[in-house]
């Protein structure tokens, strides 16, 4: 077919329509799997629904200065008509708004309150990210069997060990180690610091909680140290816009120029998948149709193996509409449960005060990173009225001009006094786990459909008594901790939370040990199309309380390695 | 951290939170009814000379060298509703008038002293404003005028690299870094 493939192919790559693998989004996930499988030697397709964009030649505000952005940050009157969910919270924001998904043209439908924030486009969601990568240990992997909710984890701490020690090495996660068994420790480079304010109130709640309470500096992807390709974070904490400097995770900066170093890759944007082609003979999926978003034509294209890493909500849709010929509700709905199970990490939720003193201290440098206070609670002989637990993200700082200075209105006087930093104040805010609850779902909405008349998901999913009471919970543990550790005028707040909110969609299509109740198998393979792999944050069995993405790469990096071996020794 | 920006006080040296900004750091409201080129070049100069009677030269720049009046009616036309559009373009001749009132002369050819002694008693009457008024009740204008004063003078050129600090590339990061009164805060 050639030419009718389209203008966008943009590597070396010939161009053609049949390929050893297809690898369906270009975030993390996808660009794992892009690099894992060309690097074993596959041709891969790598298929991005959005539109191109190049590692720092198309991060077109990260050389600007504060002051070349003419609101300052803040976004305009038809920014805020054209991104109403983007709106919704910290999202938005001048430097950023082109790295969100159009709203208008992707629609979706909240049965119940659900945010959903896309960023549809080379790279996906990697180049927004928060960059919080913690692993997870046994007390997440067993948790379900333990407490008898959902399914249990086909997989325990040991299978995905090394996957982790694997990609922290390649991805640069910087962090401390602590030797928590429930936290472990990973392959680190050099911690950031906390700083003056943070380490004090850590020294003091480790005395005070007796060492079973820890505040630790966070783990995140940004370089202390340079590695081959990339320079180190500069502390300019612009992570968002794109980093010219490569100095944080992500597709363009990592596994795009890895992959496209194989010269096995082909990227091809505008791609939207509108369905894995399945033949029910060989029980095994052939390619996928693409709808080319900018000319609205249609192609196919075939391969020996699929990998959906469009992301959580957006894999399960595609598997939706796939072989509904033999499954009215998609490829893998045999079980009952693709599309259910949606989870997210609740927050919201914290408390600030302000600290006494440290008036000759101040920081340098702007860090894209925090503090995390892992998780405490259901842990050994503590006990809650609720299952599971949560961790806190926070940081400590000197307050700026943006403070109130009550007994100056105008004048000379005011402006010297807001020329100098203000006193510390600290803040943090928690991350709670959110069950798997069945009844939590998406589906087709009935009526809506995109601007390319396809149609969209309809989110019926909340918060459940588990969740209201941990809130609960994590506004009292961290007052008392924060007053415990001598911070002032403590005062906690509740902004509630619409799933989704906590941008850790997961769970539509659930890992498992039986295919009558999970969609996948242990390896990520879709049980009823074995060369079919979902390892974004569709496959989550459960959602923990640690930021998921760095799950998301051991998980990919994991079931490539099986992939490849398995159509070697021709069983897929 | 972006989340951690959630964090940040938003209080703004007004005792109120930030006008046309109420989620949080970013969102600007629409202004479908105005926008555009509403304000005369005299409002612009008018908004000058109160935001440099709020933050005026010293030995360091002061509002007007951070262009403040254009500042702030882009930042009205733009992020403002409606309600708060109307609401600051009365308060021009609103507070032109308080002027006459104090001091028996229009703002503009009132002295630096008449001025801050007219901003400063503005200033008590828009924190009782915002102390006391319900969510959906209008803000009152002087608080809009020195916040946007404050945004717009502490993010320009002059005002985040003159008066405070501004390192466009750290490299690094100290976290106990000496500090003595005096020292100049960091720009964001």
């Amino acid at each position: 077919m050639g030419d009718t493939t389209g203008v966008h192919i943009n590597n070396k790559a010939v161009t053609q329509n049949s390929y050893d693998a297809i690898v369906v989004g270009s975030g993390i996930s996808g660009g794992w799997a892009a690099k894992e499988l060309t690097e074993k030697g596959l041709r891969v397709l790598m298929l991005e629904r959005g539109r191109p964009l190049e590692h720092v030649k198309d991060y077109k505000t990260a050389g600007n200065m504060p002051w070349d952005f003419p609101h300052r940050g803040r976004t305009t009157e038809k920014q805020r008509a054209d991104y109403p969910v983007i709106h919704r919270g910290w999202a938005a924001s001048e430097a950023v708004m082109e790295y969100w998904a159009n709203e208008k043209d992707n629609p979706y439908v909240e049965k119940k309150p659900f945010t959903w924030w896309r960023s549809y486009q080379m790279g996906g969601r990697s180049l927004l990210w928060g960059r919080q990568s913690y692993r997870w240990s046994d007390l997440d992997f067993e948790a379900n069997a333990k407490d008898g909710t959902g399914v249990d984890w086909p997989i325990r701490y040991k299978d995905i060990a090394p996957w982790y020690d694997y990609v922290e090495k390649f991805a640069g996660i910087s962090g401390s180690r602590e030797g928590l068994a429930h936290l472990p420790d990973g392959q680190f480079l050099p911690p950031m610091q906390l700083n003056v304010v943070e380490k004090d109130v850590a020294a003091r709640i480790k005395d005070h909680y007796k060492g079973n309470r820890h505040l630790i500096i966070g783990r995140v992807a940004n370089l202390t140290e340079a590695i081959p390709g990339r320079t180190a974070c500069q502390f300019r904490n612009r992570c968002w816009e794109g980093c010219p400097y490569g100095g944080y995770f992500s597709t363009q900066s990592s596994t795009l120029p890895a992959a496209m170093a194989t010269g096995k890759l082909t990227v091809r944007p505008y791609s939207l998948v509108t369905q894995v082609l399945y033949d029910k003979d060989s029980k095994k999926a052939t390619g996928v149709e693409v709808l080319d978003t900018e000319t609205n034509q249609t192609y196919t294209f075939s391969s020996n193996i699929v990998f959906l890493c469009a992301s959580a909500l957006n894999s399960a849709w595609i598997l939706m509409r796939s072989a509904n010929g033999i499954w009215p509700g998609g490829l893998g709905s045999s079980s009952g449960e693709l599309g259910h199970n949606v989870m997210d990490h609740h927050y919201n939720i914290g408390a600030s005060g302000t600290v006494d003193g440290f008036e000759d201290m101040y920081v340098y440098g702007r860090r894209a990173n925090g503090f995390y206070i892992p998780r405490f609670v259901n842990i050994g002989n503590d006990k809650r009225d609720y299952l599971r637990g949560f961790g806190y993200q926070g940081g400590a700082g000197r307050s700026n001009w943006r403070r109130d200075v009550a007994e100056l209105a105008v004048g000379a006087a005011l402006k010297d006094a807001l020329t100098e930093p203000g006193g510390w104040s600290i803040g943090a805010t928690g991350f709670g786990e959110i069950l798997p609850y069945h009844e939590n779902k998406i589906s087709f909405s009935a009526t809506v459909t995109d601007k390319w008349g396809l149609p969209v998901l309809e989110m019926d999913a909340e918060l459940k008594e588990n969740e209201f009471r941990m809130r609960e919970d994590i506004k009292t543990e961290l007052k008392a901790m924060f007053e415990a550790a001598g911070v002032k005028n403590v005062s906690t707040h509740d902004g509630g939370h619409a799933m989704g909110h906590g941008i850790h969609e997961m769970g539509t299509a659930r890992m498992g040990r039986e295919a009558r109740t999970s969609v996948l198998n242990g390896n990520n393979q879709v049980w009823d199309a074995r060369n079919v792999f979902v390892t974004d944050g569709a496959c989550m069995t459960s959602s923990a309380c640690q930021n998921p993405s760095l799950t998301y790469m051991a998980l990919t990096a994991r079931a490539a390695d099986f992939a490849v071996s398995e159509l070697k020794k021709g069983n897929i | 951290m972006e989340r951690r920006e959630l964090l940040k006080m938003i209080a703004l040296a007004t005792g109120s939170v930030f006008i046309g900004g109420e989620l949080l750091l970013s969102g600007c409201k629409n202004s479908p009814a105005l926008g555009g080129s509403t304000f005369s070049e005299d409002d612009i100069k008018f908004l000058d000379e109160v935001g440099e009677t709020i933050l005026p030269k010293t030995n360091t720049p002061g509002a007007k060298d951070a262009a403040i009046g254009s500042f702030m009616t882009l930042m009205v036309n733009d992020c403002y509703t409606p309600e708060d559009q109307k609401v600051f373009h009365a308060g021009i001749a609103q507070l032109n008038e308080a002027c006459n009132k104090m001091h028996s002369k229009d703002f503009m050819s009132a002295t630096a002293e008449q001025r801050a002694s007219l901003l400063t008693s503005l200033d008590k009457e828009a924190r009782e404003v915002a102390s006391s008024k319900k969510k959906e009740e209008p803000n009152h204008y002087f608080t809009m005028m020195k916040q946007l004063t404050l945004f717009g003078f502490f993010t320009s050129k002059p005002g985040a690299t003159e008066v405070l600090r501004h390192v466009a590339v750290p490299g690094k990061f100290d976290g106990a870094y000496p500090y003595k009164k005096g020292d100049r805060a960091w720009a964001e």
